[in-house]
């Protein structure tokens, strides 16, 4: 336990400035368990998510679908999120404890940055997240998945760089393009036949809506664009300028083109 | 064994406050500064590596005079404490005056507990929500001492062995809804006066409206002062 002088936590555990370590030394990081022979209750999951690397950074796209079982649970869910200034991270599987993990790893890097005096490197925060991953790996064997996707401007390397994680928290960077969630594999046969090493940011934006079209044709739980409500799919694009979100108004045309390229 | 000489309760506050006192007299100072879009945080500080100012949360900042071990320690568990609520609440529970106070009793705890208090004063500082000037609500600007008192203030404050000349240079300098430029003016002009001699090196940061969500930003490079 730490140390406590009046209400300050004073001191943390060594090293000291991991915020995760700190939850934890204080019995406040969430867990979740199903007693054996149980069965678990239906919990919301989200589905495709995807990143493609282009010639100065990375674009990373999720659909707006989560399903329970073969119903939609809702259909305008977030799974893109900024991690910090130059990184971002989206999530596939339930959504409720991806939520969760997104949360706690924004505030993770925001804190190292804040007590350290200088911003985690992408790699350290790439494998950060590999450890997040594996300590749900209890929770996965109940069929609690969450497997996420990260990507990121390294300022060191001055490129983009992207990777995938699998349930176990293995991780692998990818030179091209990743993806993960129900529509994944559909994603990427179509990313394979167009991708290219020199594509601009434009493209690769158009690119990543096409997939999440594509996906969704043949996978019930990738929601396409809905072009009546106007649900499009979350964009974000990060250069050596840092992170940006596409507005509904950019992405909008980008969903019109790409439902009508489809037959 | 020996018995120890009894020392009464007064003689040991007043021991353990002009020690402290003494400690906190030799640091350089820093000084707080509202301005039109914000608040300027300034010190005299000839290191480039070593800060005092930091950034705490959205719009919450701290900076620390005296011993660097002691403030930096204070300044990490603020940092843990602000994160903590944040995330067990939200992000708008998090509040300078939260903070104050936490910081105010655990130095009250160590000033009386431990044999040697902290020879530290602290400045948190909170710029308001944008827009919420006009509705009353400004920023704050909290000085907790030694042993934990915890003062309030307005529109600029200054700590440090110097502060009281500075308050009175600042008194006479600051005006409302300063240009950033201006009161890096009034506060580089205020230091002269108090310490009657040129700067060693300045360390400076800004909460401003127009750096988003986190609005702590360190000023680098020409934006500081020349010395």
């Amino acid at each position: 336990m730490i140390e406590q002088t009046g209400p300050l936590p004073l001191l943390a555990p060594s090293p000291g400035s991991s915020f995760t370590d700190l939850l934890d030394s204080m019995g406040s990081r969430p867990t979740w368990s199903v007693p054996a022979g149980e069965k678990l209750p239906p919990a919301p999951e989200g589905t495709t998510v995807l990143a493609l690397r282009y010639e100065g950074g990375v674009v990373m796209a999720g659909d707006r679908r989560a399903t329970e079982g073969h119903l939609v649970a809702h259909r305008r869910i977030r799974k893109v999120f900024p991690a910090d200034r130059y990184a971002a991270i989206s999530i596939a599987g339930i959504a409720g404890l991806a939520t969760e993990m997104v949360k706690l790893f924004q505030v993770e890097l925001e804190h190292y940055e804040k007590i350290e005096g200088v911003r985690l490197s992408l790699d350290g925060q790439a494998s950060f997240l590999a450890r997040l991953v594996r300590g749900q790996l209890p929770m996965a064997f109940q069929g609690l998945v969450v497997v996420p996707l990260f990507a990121g401007y390294d300022l060191r390397e001055g490129r983009g760089r992207l990777f995938s994680y699998d349930a176990v928290g293995g991780r692998y960077e990818e030179i091209d393009f990743g993806s993960t969630g129900s529509g994944a594999r559909l994603a990427k046969s179509y990313l394979r036949t167009v991708y290219r090493e020199d594509l601009g940011a434009d493209e690769a934006a158009e690119l990543a809506v096409k997939a999440l079209v594509a996906a969704s044709q043949e996978d019930t739980a990738t929601g396409g664009p809905d072009l009546t409500r106007g649900i499009y799919p979350n964009v974000i694009r990060i250069d050596s300028e840092g992170f940006v979100e596409l507005d509904d108004s950019e992405v909008a045309p980008l969903a019109r083109q790409a439902v009508e390229a489809i037959r | 064994m020996t018995i120890p000489f009894y020392v009464p309760p007064e003689q040991q506050v007043r021991d353990k406050a002009e020690f402290a006192r003494k400690g906190i007299a030799r640091g350089r100072s820093i000084i707080a500064v509202d301005y039109a879009d914000g608040v300027l945080l300034l010190a005299e500080n000839p290191s480039t590596a070593l800060h005092k100012i930091s950034e705490v949360y959205d719009r919450i900042a701290f900076a620390g005079v005296g011993r660097y071990n002691e403030f930096e320690t204070l300044r990490k568990a603020g940092i843990r404490q602000a994160d903590l609520m944040g995330y067990l609440y939200s992000r708008d529970d998090v509040t300078a005056m939260g903070l104050a106070t936490a910081f105010a009793q655990t130095l009250g705890v160590i000033f009386t507990r431990d044999p040697k208090p902290y020879e530290v004063e602290i400045l948190i500082v909170e710029i308001a929500e944008e827009g919420a000037e006009q509705g009353g609500d400004e920023h704050r600007l909290f000085r907790v001492t030694y042993d934990g008192t915890l003062y309030d203030e307005r529109s600029f404050v200054a700590i440090g062995g110097k502060a009281e000349q500075l308050t009175e240079a600042l008194e006479d300098l600051w005006e409302e809804s300063m240009t950033l430029e201006r009161a890096l003016e009034v506060g580089t002009e205020a230091f002269r006066r108090a310490e009657g001699r040129d700067s060693e090196g300045w360390e400076a940061a800004v909460l401003d409206f127009s750096n988003g969500r986190r609005a702590f930003r360190r000023l680098t490079g020409d934006e500081l002062p020349a010395k």
